[in-house]
């Protein structure tokens, strides 16, 4: 198992452990996908890497399934360095996985589910990009992507609870409290550079009187390692959380506003971490349909003046809304927030990726440029509402969007849900500081 | 000239269509029996209602949103599927031949009728043959044999319009005409055609996958 991505060496390439690979994944979809697909093109302009580079033809996902897959499974594995190097253009710098193309195909081929194979082809060899392959050797090491301490995520903890005693009274993050209703994970860029995300979802459960925790382990629901094309160590993170949950006798698990996190967790993790059903040992909830839940339910309520009078879109996270249905829940939300609502077009499951997932934002430098030319779609897109704040319940689109306001120069601010709903809540009296 | 027509039109028939329906049947098989061992995703979700929406509105003209964006080519499309599957299958000429060798026939449509869908079937597969060389987006995926596919889904309907006027050396269009057919049907079950039935089940599968797991309509 590789330790680091070393695809500048010129080590041989293990034919066998490709056969391997290609031998296990080639089930019936696989082998009818491959067969069947009509060379029709109507998945071109279904991606945004096709329409934001001047309609190239090399983008559409046929292509780039044809020239990868197709290729390994034509040549029967026995493929060399070389071409490697050229599926790892294609499998990691021209496909998010946003499984868009797969709505725009007569037959529904999942061309998604057959680059995630080929990039688990490149993996084995040890060509896969350096900024996932640093975070591989922190999930190893520490169960999280950054390397942080269980010591240091429950200071951190402990450390918010703490700030935002001024906000809401007797604000707590419990750690490990055992039989609650959720147990509540996180992206490590919360603790590491945003701890006040913590501090604002304490504030929101508090207020809502939510029974929840905070896990000392298996908090992290990223999953990089499924973007990386590791199974294995995939299906590890999974079921790191799946177990601390179980241990724990919790009721849910509660993702952060992150969206391949659920996608990890809720619809990929348990194929991932070995249950055969597909579906997850304690049930899955994305924040966003837990504080949509909330706000219908009156256990927050906004304040009527605060809400935004500028207008505001709603970037709809492919793996929030696509592949985890919650796009009404989304819509629902802003609704609570603001007064001035713009749709941008298309959206709901038919929203176009922003560019940055698919693990696209923690690889790193190397892939900024490209993110930025394929992100044209969604600037444009963004542009077209004339909104000024982008709303997104996603990490990933959320940094995308930041990079783009810069690079097209959008003019806006973008926020997460989080954010908004604790700026206009209505923090009850008894829970006022006195 | 005749015993090349008895051949075609006795063993040949029969040949062709125990090809074109076993090879079908083999191939659902294997596939079955494949997916049991390595696609348990497809039999976890199974959704009817999702499984039947992702179908039908494929089946429909311009019933998805992905042919709505190119819907002078949604429209060919859907003429072509209709031509291809109702002239050959309605035709006057074939439910004679049906009821004398099988005693079966089925409701057959004015030969007027089907000389028109023929030429109208004739020019969506210029059309599709054109759109293939034209943009670049299928160009680059089209590969040789798909231009053959399309020519031979083309002979039958050719032959048979120019039979039926009797156009040119009569006995040998005939013979063309069964024989282009006979191979179309054996090619059939084992090229990508094979989607006249594996559409089904990848409509289905994405149907489950996209509606059943995620309430997303991939249509």
């Amino acid at each position: 198992m590789p330790e680091n991505s070393n695809h500048m060496t010129d080590q041989p390439v293990n034919v066998e452990k490709i056969k391997q690979i290609l031998d296990a994944n080639n089930g019936a979809r696989i082998r009818t996908w491959l067969n069947i697909c009509a060379r029709c093109g109507l998945c071109a302009e279904s991606c945004f890497f096709y329409l934001a580079k001047d309609k190239d033809p090399k983008l559409s996902p046929a292509y780039k399934f044809k020239t990868t897959l197709g290729e390994m499974y034509k040549k029967k594995g026995n493929v060399d360095r070389e071409f490697l190097e050229k599926c790892y253009e294609i499998v990691w710098g021209e496909c998010t996985t946003c499984k868009r193309c797969s709505m725009y195909c007569p037959f529904g081929i999942d061309i998604a589910t057959m680059i995630s194979t080929a990039r688990t082809v490149c993996w084995s060899q040890g060509i896969f990009p350096e900024g996932l392959a640093r975070t591989l050797t922190n999930y190893r090491k520490t169960g999280n992507q950054m390397g942080t301490s269980e010591e240091d995520f429950v200071e951190t903890c402990e450390w918010m609870a703490e700030e935002f005693e001024d906000e809401v009274k007797g604000i707590t993050i419990p750690i490990d409290k055992p039989g609650v209703k959720y147990m509540y994970t996180v992206n490590p860029r919360e603790p590491v550079y945003y701890p006040q995300d913590l501090g604002m979802a304490a504030q929101i459960f508090t207020v809502a009187g939510e029974d929840w925790t905070m896990p000392s382990s298996g908090w992290d629901c990223t999953n990089l390692p499924m973007f990386a094309g590791d199974r294995a160590l995939a299906g590890k993170v999974v079921n790191n959380m799946y177990k601390k949950a179980l241990e724990l006798g919790v009721e849910k698990i509660l993702i952060t506003e992150c969206g391949h996190a659920y996608r990890s967790a809720a619809f990929e993790g348990p194929y991932l971490a070995g249950y055969a059903d597909g579906k997850p040992p304690v049930e899955i909830v994305h924040s966003v349909q837990l504080l949509y839940e909330y706000l219908r339910d009156g256990r927050i309520s906004i304040d009527p003046d605060k809400r935004i009078e500028e207008p505001v879109t709603y970037q709809d996270p492919c793996n929030v809304s696509r592949n985890g249905g919650l796009w009404e829940e989304g819509r629902k939300i802003v609704e609570y927030l603001a007064k001035d609502f713009r749709d941008m077009s298309p959206n709901r499951e038919h929203n176009h990726c922003c560019g940055g997932g698919g693990g696209f934002i923690p690889m790193g430098s190397e892939f900024k440029s490209r993110r930025m030319v394929s992100g044209k779609v969604k600037a444009e897109q963004i542009k077209a509402t004339g909104a000024k704040i982008v709303i997104t319940p996603c990490h990933n689109c959320f940094d995308q969007i930041t990079d783009l306001n810069e690079e097209y120069e959008l003019g806006v601010k973008v926020a997460s849900l989080k954010e908004l709903i604790c700026e206009e809540m209505i923090i009850p009296d008894h829970l006022k500081p006195e | 000239m005749n015993e090349f027509y008895e051949i075609l039109t006795g063993p040949g028939l029969w040949i062709a269509f125990i090809i074109f329906i076993g090879g079908l049947v083999l191939r659902l098989t294997y596939l079955f029996a494949l997916s049991r061992e390595k696609d348990r995703v497809f039999y976890n979700h199974v959704s009817l209602s999702w499984g039947l929406r992702s179908i039908g509105h494929w089946l429909l003209p311009l019933g998805s949103a992905s042919l709505r964006k190119q819907p002078v080519f949604g429209l060919v499309f859907y003429v072509f599927h209709v031509c291809l599957l109702g002239v050959p299958i309605f035709l006057c000429a074939h439910n004679v031949l049906w009821d004398e060798a099988f005693g079966i026939s089925l409701w057959s449509m004015p030969d007027k009728w089907a000389d028109v869908l023929t030429v109208v079937f004739m020019g969506t597969v210029i059309f599709l043959f054109i759109r293939r060389l034209a943009r670049p987006e299928v160009r680059i995926l089209t590969s040789f044999w798909d231009y053959i596919l399309l020519v031979l889904t083309l002979l039958p309907f050719l032959t048979g319009f120019l039979a039926y006027h009797q156009w040119g050396p009569y006995e040998i269009v005939l013979i063309l005409h069964i024989f282009s057919a006979e191979i179309l049907l054996i090619i059939i079950p084992f090229s990508k055609l094979g989607h006249v039935i594996l559409f089904f089940f990848t409509r289905a599968f994405i149907g489950f996958e996209m509606g059943g797991r995620r309430k997303a309509r991939a249509w």
